[in-house]
């Protein structure tokens, strides 16, 4: 292979990686944060050009087969730009107000992406650990970003802490795997572990260190100790973020490792994955409830909503990956226009924390109530916006594969979601408009409000003709095999 | 003919988004009275579906399918029959009324109010239409959302318990239900109700399935021990939104047992058969107990429609064709006098803004006018020969005789209980001295009211002495229905 088709398939990551690079460098002598902005979002359009040249239906190995450019790789990395485009929409007049723009905003945001977009496409575990570290160690400082707050220097150290955690256990159980195989290479992995030769006891002890830190990246109970802290204690467009694009690379983690890598463990790891999900579901939805902080409600509805994922992928088939994909797709769409909402109402001033600070939106701001209605129904999945249709393919799924019981207790835990959705809804329609609405800015900024309508609106556009990325999910999953 | 269904459906809920966007820009007896017009429109544009209707014909007519979401084989897929013709034209009929209604006792946000009856008519005229078990469900779970703001907002003091209750209740049932249309799709590879009738089950199967339905609406309708949310609900929202619910929503569970649970499940249907029929005994006997110790006027009311679903349900589970036929009759006529008496006690609390019945004495006195009416409707309620009420109830006890003597016996005592807490209110609420100055100086109907109340009457009565009105649009759709009913599934 040469040198030019090898960089072909690495070129967008190779973009990112100038750019990060340039922007940092920028930054240092320039001080036109909007300039950075548009080299930002303009280093994303060109990637997203790349990576969309490539063929979708061939897969090509790159670096000694460390590297992959199939359909998921293609799939997750449109979307993380997409993503990530929106993000920093959302931020900017928020960073801006706070003193907090500036370039290193910028280039962490794209070393994340860069680190994302190496998960996505890594297919050797050396290239898995080494893009997680560079996403970890850049949502670490992003964290933390916020310096003059005790609560982001507290959560960046709880997350630094667990993170680090998680990433032993995923190594320690990616040493052992390269102890029984003799490899690190996904493929030859898989290939290796059909030998039935080798002891099982050995492979169910890397399988559970592996999994474990799986579920840690994406939150999964029993393992979601640092989400709700994470998710408060950081500014809302750090929150934004970590709650968006890192999640492609976390599904394309364990679709990478458990379906490629450990396929022949698919009884194994189905079991746990059918655990955390009822727990995480359930967890998730019945913690919600208590909450009083927006925020932390979105940490633990996060929660659920990575369990209903993990529903999908349990059941260890193609049509179980489409959904998933499906889900994960309409879930960050879903999660952006959330925090964007939280946003747009923050600007200037006090921020919204609480969730009574809701209260009389739908009197004082009828179209941002509007857009909340739809956004908490999206979560709730309730038709026809397409928060429904993702648990539709998700529940579809499950009992295609022949588990109606799950299935069962999923719809139910959605029941005890739709409860403190409505009460967002509840506080914003029903309840007399609060002290702290009225501080908020009439002032909002109208990149941003129109960005957010948009967002929105296309929950119900989508949820209304759902068919195409169905579709696209579909061809996505089961052109990885 | 295509297209009138479609035109059924959407042409309310376009109006309504209209009324929503130009509703800030227009002065409040403006957006009434355009509102008013929009109402209007949706109800004339059913009216084609009554007038070019084949009654002979007991399949689906007028049928519209289009694709929709290819990858699940789901299509947008429209039809009318028997069953769902009454039902479409008193929805979109009973909208209006409440619609024309609203100037009397709204005073804010009437366009938003409007449009949300508006939308939440076409949502409910698409349940009784699609023939597609998702697309049905869409329309289902969506209708909630406007029905949760109506309460919520123009609501009474509790109104926020009243209205999460309410969505919560019904999203229980109905989520259960998605699993069961889940499953069906993956024995039959298609969501495509009329497949789902043609599909071999067993008895556990169908026994699950049947319960999944069962929960989904039981809890509409509402049967005994899930009525819970109905008080509440009713008590709080405002007339419209009680109006709405009485008249219409309750139906949307009786039709829905006759569209999916028993045709689907037939075999679990007479599995289940005396449980069924034991808890609309329940709600026929120990509802009406409850309904006549009630000092609410809305909540006695509320009531007595459980009592009155009761009947519904008892003549569906019945399992023949006079039962059947009655049930049927029960729902519309229950759908115009449950209306009418909403909107009366609407009437009196716009005026005295109170609900409990200890607060009105004589009020005949003053408003001579209302209290006939009033009289009327309540006679209606217990049953009165010559009314609507008579003619369902009347129809499920001969079909409850055919089945066993004492079913009837039980569902006879209604007609006792019924009136007991229907001319009680009567007498406590129109007869008697008048209580305090406040009722001596009542107005009576104005124009509006009295047009509602006298149409209300019309068609009362009208069902009452000629029930073939009803019967003859639905007799060939039923018999098709009950065809299918007794046919065992189990291969």
């Amino acid at each position: 292979m040469t040198l030019s088709t090898l960089l072909t398939i690495a070129v967008p990551e190779i973009i990112i990686l100038i750019a990060a690079m340039s922007v940092l460098l920028l930054g240092v002598f320039y001080k036109n944060t909007t300039s950075l902005f548009g080299i930002t979002q303009l280093t994303l359009l060109i990637a997203a050009y790349f990576t969309a040249q490539l063929p979708i239906d061939v897969k090509l190995t790159a670096f000694n087969e460390m590297f992959i450019a199939d359909s998921l790789s293609m799939f997750l990395k449109l979307l993380s730009y997409f993503a990530l485009s929106l993000v920093l929409i959302y931020s900017r007049s928020f960073l801006q107000s706070r003193n907090l723009h500036n370039g290193e905003f910028y280039a962490l945001t794209l070393f994340a992406l860069l680190g994302i977009n190496l998960i996505i496409s890594s297919y050797h575990l050396l290239s898995l650990y080494m893009g997680l570290e560079l996403l970890s160690l850049s949502l670490y400082t992003l964290v933390a970003f916020d310096r003059n707050r005790p609560e982001a220097t507290e959560a960046a150290m709880k997350y630094f802490v667990l993170g680090a955690v998680a990433s032993g256990f995923l190594l320690y159980g990616f040493s052992i795997l390269y102890g029984i195989t003799g490899s690190l290479q996904i493929a030859e992995i898989s290939s290796r572990l059909a030998d039935t030769s080798i002891n099982p006891v050995v492979i169910s002890f890397a399988l559970v260190f592996v999994v474990v830190g799986i579920a840690f990246k994406f939150g999964a109970a029993p393992f979601q100790l640092w989400v709700p802290d994470v998710y408060q204690g950081s500014a809302t467009p750090i929150t934004m973020f970590i709650s968006s694009v890192p999640k492609f690379a976390s599904v394309a983690m364990l679709i990478r490792l458990l379906f490629q890598g450990l396929d022949h463990m698919v009884l194994d790891w189905q079991a746990m994955l059918l655990i955390m999900a009822i727990v995480s579901m359930l967890f998730g939805n019945i913690t919600a409830i208590a909450q009083t902080k927006i925020k932390r409600l979105l940490a633990y509805s996060a929660i659920s909503h990575v369990g209903f994922m993990f529903l999908g992928l349990a059941t260890g088939t193609i049509t179980g990956i489409a959904s998933a994909l499906m889900y994960i797709a309409v879930y960050v769409v879903m999660t952006l226009a959330s925090f964007g909402l939280i946003i747009h109402l923050s600007n200037q001033g006090k921020e919204l924390d609480q969730i009574t600070d809701f209260s009389g939106l739908g009197k004082q701001k009828p179209w941002s109530a509007f857009l909340l209605l739809l956004i908490f129904l999206s979560l709730a999945g309730i038709p026809p916006t397409i928060g429904f249709y993702a648990k539709f393919s998700i529940i579809q799924a499950t009992i295609q594969f022949g588990w109606i019981w799950p299935a069962v207790i999923a719809v139910m835990s959605a029941l005890i979601g739709i409860f403190y959705y409505l009460r967002i809804i509840k506080v914003a329609y029903f309840d007399e408009p609060g002290k702290n609405l009225n501080q908020v800015s009439k002032s909002s900024n109208n990149e941003l409000s129109v960005t957010l309508s948009i967002n929105t609106i296309s929950l119900l556009i989508i949820g209304l003709f759902p068919s195409s990325l169905m579709d696209i999910a579909t061809l996505t999953s089961a052109l990885i095999f | 003919m295509t297209g009138i269904l479609s035109l059924a459906i959407w042409t309310p809920i376009v109006l309504g988004i209209i009324l929503l966007l130009v509703q800030n820009k227009l002065s409040t007896t403006l957006t009434y009275r355009l509102g008013n017009l929009f109402g209007f429109i949706s109800f004339l544009v059913t009216l084609p579906l009554y007038i070019y209707f084949d009654k002979g014909f007991s399949g689906f007519q007028f049928q519209e399918i289009y694709p929709w979401i290819n990858h699940f084989s789901i299509n947008y897929h429209l039809g009318l029959d028997g069953i769902s013709l009454p039902l479409v034209l008193l929805t979109s009929f009973i909208s209006w009324l409440v619609i024309f209604i609203s100037s009397n006792s709204i005073d804010r946000a009437i366009g938003f109010y409007i449009s949300a009856f508006l939308i939440l008519s076409g949502l409910m005229i698409g349940v009784f239409l699609a023939l597609d078990a998702i697309l049905y469900y869409v329309f289902w779970e969506a209708m909630l959302i406007p029905m949760f703001l109506l309460i919520g907002i123009w609501g009474g003091p509790n109104r926020v318990y009243a209205t999460i209750k309410f969505f919560l209740y019904t999203v229980l049932g109905s989520l259960l239900m998605l699993v069961a249309f889940i499953y069906l799709y993956n024995q039959t590879a298609s969501f495509a109700i009329l497949d789902f009738y043609t599909k071999p089950l067993s008895l556990n199967i169908q026994v699950l399935i049947f319960l999944a339905f069962f929960m989904a609406f039981a809890v509409k309708i509402p049967m005994w021990p899930v009525h819970t949310w109905l008080p509440d609900a009713h008590v709080e929202a405002p007339t419209g939104g009680s109006v709405i619910l009485a008249a219409i929503m309750l139906k949307l569970g009786g039709y829905s047992f006759i569209r999916f649970a028993m045709p689907i499940s037939p075999d679990a249907l007479i599995f289940l058969k005396p449980f069924l029929i034991g808890l609309s005994l329940i709600a026929i006997v120990y509802i009406a107990f409850v309904a006549i110790v009630q000092t609410d006027m809305k909540k006695l009311i509320a009531y007595s429609s459980i009592s009155h679903m009761g009947f519904v349900t008892l003549g569906l589970f019945i399992l023949n064709p006079l039962g059947f036929e009655g049930g049927y009759v029960q729902m519309i006529s229950h759908g115009f006098i449950s209306a009418a008496l909403f909107f009366a006690i609407g009437v009196l609390y716009d005026r005295m803004h109170s609900r409990n019945i200890s607060d009105y004495r004589g009020v005949i006195n003053s408003m001579p006018i209302f209290g006939s009416f009033f009289v009327l409707f309540a006679m209606a309620n217990s049953g009165l020969p010559g009314t609507s009420g008579f003619v369902g109830e009347f129809l499920v006890i001969l079909g409850a005789m055919q089945d066993h003597f004492w079913i009837a016996f039980f569902a006879s005592l209604t007609l006792i209980f019924g009136a007991t807490y229907s001319l009680w209110l009567v007498k406590r609420i129109i007869f008697g001295e008048v209580k305090n100055k406040k009722i001596a100086t009542l107005k009576d109907l104005n124009g509006k009211e009295f047009f509602v109340m006298s149409v209300l009457a019309l068609m009362t009565l009208a069902i009452g002495i000629y029930p073939a009105l009803i019967t003859d649009i639905t007799n060939q759709s039923s018999q098709m229905m009950l065809g299918l009913i007794q046919q065992s599934k189990i291969l």
